[in-house]
């Protein structure tokens, strides 16, 4: 045991600090839910591009700088505790990259990631559809052989960064009558500007078009644009998903800096009877903190994050949700205020980081089946029957 | 940064773990046998000198070993006269010179009164009885039991007696607090892994009710308080055995999470075991009763996120 880190580590986060100390926006951006806001977030995404920094823990050939799990751990805290702009790139960087890396052909890897690397393309996800969430493998969306490639047909739907994006990537259903289901389903690329796509935005909570509808029209993709092999669709997303409710997605780094924050607005806020769920968000933002550096020991030795992945998601989403609550209640009345309200207290953002918050324990699978996959899989408790 | 333990403290871990499941099971608990075999056969171990430090061994090294102190639900004041006296004792010449050795060899029991709100578990047989006023330490006698939840852990009030010696008190309460906290996490596992299996055998509705998902939910929620929680322990460890200034905060996070794991852990194995659970004939409520007992025993986790919110200057 042994929590201390490297000169090395030391000296790079000291760099990343600088340069983020240097370079962060003093203003901060508008929502990337919003057309000028997204161009804005795209234009910082290259400016950490041009830096080393979007993209830390990939190779030196896409775009990145070979950085360890624990080093990118170490830029994430970093990041956050400057006050850095949501990353617009995730879908791709975080979570599209990783399955890349382990599935892709090595054409499709030069092809795609260095553009991911600086945001020349963003990329949006495609899995849920209107009949099939939860229950991702119900998906009917479906794709039929065509000269040189497939024709996809059908709908998607909750694409979060799909109203302004440039590409997607999904699942659709290519063998009808595979059993079980799982089968059957393959994992395309696909650019949003093909004939035969239609992207409806759909306003969130918030008012913004977060996310949208895919619509798909006998949309042409060649076989370079599949990513693993037909039919395989079904391993090659739960890569995806678990780098989603894993590490890879929602770094402590984030949920340290709302702690501190949080600290910080307690100081100028005092309410002695919320000082005890203040301290304890501090407290959980630790443990999450110290968990992922286990975690990301027993990855770098080898291990598979597997099913832990869901207690992982279970413990941010709900953290998050529960650290925006003690804040609004810090605030008392003005944490009803939107940002444009002029006694907003900094800005609005904990009301919008409440907002942002509450999509956690519904995103990357509901936080109901990540507890079966937890039950059922860390702890061997019985499948239902259905 | 390894956030992980060594094959030798996992293997020590281990051994403890076996003599424990020979020599500790629920019927000594139940009896509320303290001493007696069982720490002759700990002391066989080595088992007080290592939690003592001896050989240099340190709070990281032992913290394991707690665990499984935990989980077998031992009787009698092992953690008081193991873990927390010996440094103590080591800063009062005095006292040294008369208990270091003997209570290295497992020889002797101490009995604690270290915090304001503490009783002092099975003075009744300590060969030595400490009580602190503030961060002076004097001798203790027995003055009244005070009859508890946990009949393995009978606690009494101490007399006041001649003054011995001054210090480390305020360390030796946080050795008390990791120690606790290492030993509902043990406990809390074991419940957990008593309900697990349980609730996959126990049938109703033709099926087993584990697969019910009000059962299984709640279940994972209890994983997840344990889980996260244990990496605070094992910080908190860390930062004992280094000195370290966080010690005192990382003890606190410690405490005030994983007492609540317990908490947490028991209710849902008393809930999921049903009737049955309710009864003094499962075992089950042996460590209901410990997790019970030992919730403020070192400090509520009300009093240590207090602490944690003093020391962030909150």
């Amino acid at each position: 045991m042994d929590l201390t880190f490297t000169d090395a580590e030391e000296a790079f986060r000291c760099e990343a600090r600088a340069w983020l100390g240097v370079n962060v926006p003093a203003t901060p951006l508008a929502s990337l839910d919003t057309p000028g806001g997204f161009a804005q977030h795209r234009d910082w995404e290259r400016c950490l591009y041009d830096a080393g920094y979007a993209v830390v823990s990939w190779p030196r050939e896409y775009g990145g700088r070979g950085a360890s799990l624990i080093e990118w751990l170490l830029f994430e805290e970093e990041y956050y505790a400057a006050g850095a702009p949501a990353r617009v790139s995730q879908n791709g960087i975080f979570l599209l990259a990783p399955t890349l890396l382990e599935y892709g052909t090595p054409e499709q890897r030069a092809r795609f990631l260095p553009r991911m690397a600086c945001a020349d393309d963003v990329w949006a996800q495609a899995w849920s559809e209107p009949e099939a969430g939860s229950d991702l493998a119900a998906l009917r969306s479906h794709a039929l052989r065509d000269d040189g490639g497939w024709r996809l047909y059908g709908q998607k739907t909750w694409s979060s960064r799909a109203a302004f994006a440039d590409w997607a990537f999904g699942l659709f259903r290519t063998d009808p009558l595979a059993k079980p289901r799982h089968r059957g389903l393959t994992y395309f690329l696909v650019p949003l500007d093909a004939p035969g796509v239609t992207v409806r935005p759909i306003p969130q909570l918030d008012g913004e078009p977060g996310f949208a509808e895919i619509f798909f029209d006998g949309v042409h993709v060649p076989d370079g644009d599949v990513l693993g092999a037909p039919g395989d669709g079904w391993r090659v997303a739960m890569a995806t998903t678990n780098s989603e409710r894993g590490l890879t997605l929602r770094s402590p780094g984030r949920f340290l800096a709302t702690a501190d924050r949080l600290l910080d607005l307690y100081r100028r806020f005092p309410a002695p009877a919320l000082r005890d769920s203040v301290a304890r968000a501090w407290v959980d933002a630790q443990a999450y903190r110290l968990y992922t550096f286990a975690t990301a020991g027993r990855v770098v030795g080898g291990g598979a994050l597997g099913a832990a992945a869901s207690l992982n998601k279970l413990f941010w989403s709900e953290l998050d949700v529960r650290m925006h609550e003690t804040a609004l209640r810090l605030l008392g009345a003005r944490g009803a205020l939107t940002g444009a309200a002029p006694e907003a207290v900094d800005a609005g953002r904990w009301l919008d980081g409440y907002l942002f918050a509450l999509a956690g324990p519904i995103y990357a699978g509901t936080n109901e089946i990540q507890r079966n996959v937890v039950a059922q899989r860390l702890l061997g408790l019985p499948r239902e029957r259905r | 940064m390894r956030f992980g333990f060594s094959t030798e403290q996992r293997a020590l871990a281990a051994t403890v773990r076996e003599v424990l499941a020979a020599h500790c099971p629920p019927k000594l608990v139940r009896a509320g046998t303290r001493r007696g075999e069982l720490w002759g056969h700990l002391a066989d171990l080595g088992l007080f000198g290592m939690l003592a430090g001896d050989l240099g061994l340190t709070e990281l090294d032992a913290v394991l070993v707690l665990e499984e102190l935990g989980r077998s639900a031992a009787p009698g004041p092992l953690l008081e006269t193991a873990f927390v006296a010996p440094g103590l004792l080591a800063a009062v010449p005095s006292l040294a010179e008369r208990w270091l050795a003997p209570l290295a060899a497992g020889k002797v029991a101490v009995s604690l009164c270290l915090r304001p709100d503490q009783y002092a578990v099975d003075a009744d047989i300590a060969d030595l009885c400490l009580i602190a006023v503030g961060d002076v330490l004097h001798l203790g006698t027995p003055l009244a039991a005070q009859p508890g939840v946990d009949g393995a852990r009978r606690l009494f009030t101490l007399a006041v007696g001649p003054s011995v010696g001054c210090g480390a008190v305020a360390a030796a309460c946080d050795r008390g607090a990791l120690g606790t906290a290492a030993q509902l996490l043990g406990i809390a596992t074991h419940l957990l892994e008593m309900t697990v299996s349980y609730v996959g055998g126990r049938r109703q509705f033709g099926r087993p009710v584990g697969q019910f998902q009000a059962v299984q939910h709640r279940l994972a929620d209890v994983l997840m308080a344990i889980e996260f929680a244990r990496p605070l322990v094992y910080r908190a460890a860390v930062s004992l055995s280094r000195r370290a200034g966080s010690a005192s905060l990382d003890v606190s996070a410690a405490a005030a999470s994983t007492i609540e794991a317990a908490e947490l852990a028991a209710r849902a194995a008393l809930q999921l075991h049903g009737a049955v659970g309710y009864t003094a004939e499962l075992d089950l409520h042996l460590w209901l009763r410990r997790v019970w007992s030992l919730r403020a025993a070192w400090g509520s986790p009300e009093w240590h996120r207090g602490r944690v919110a003093d020391l962030l200057l909150l």
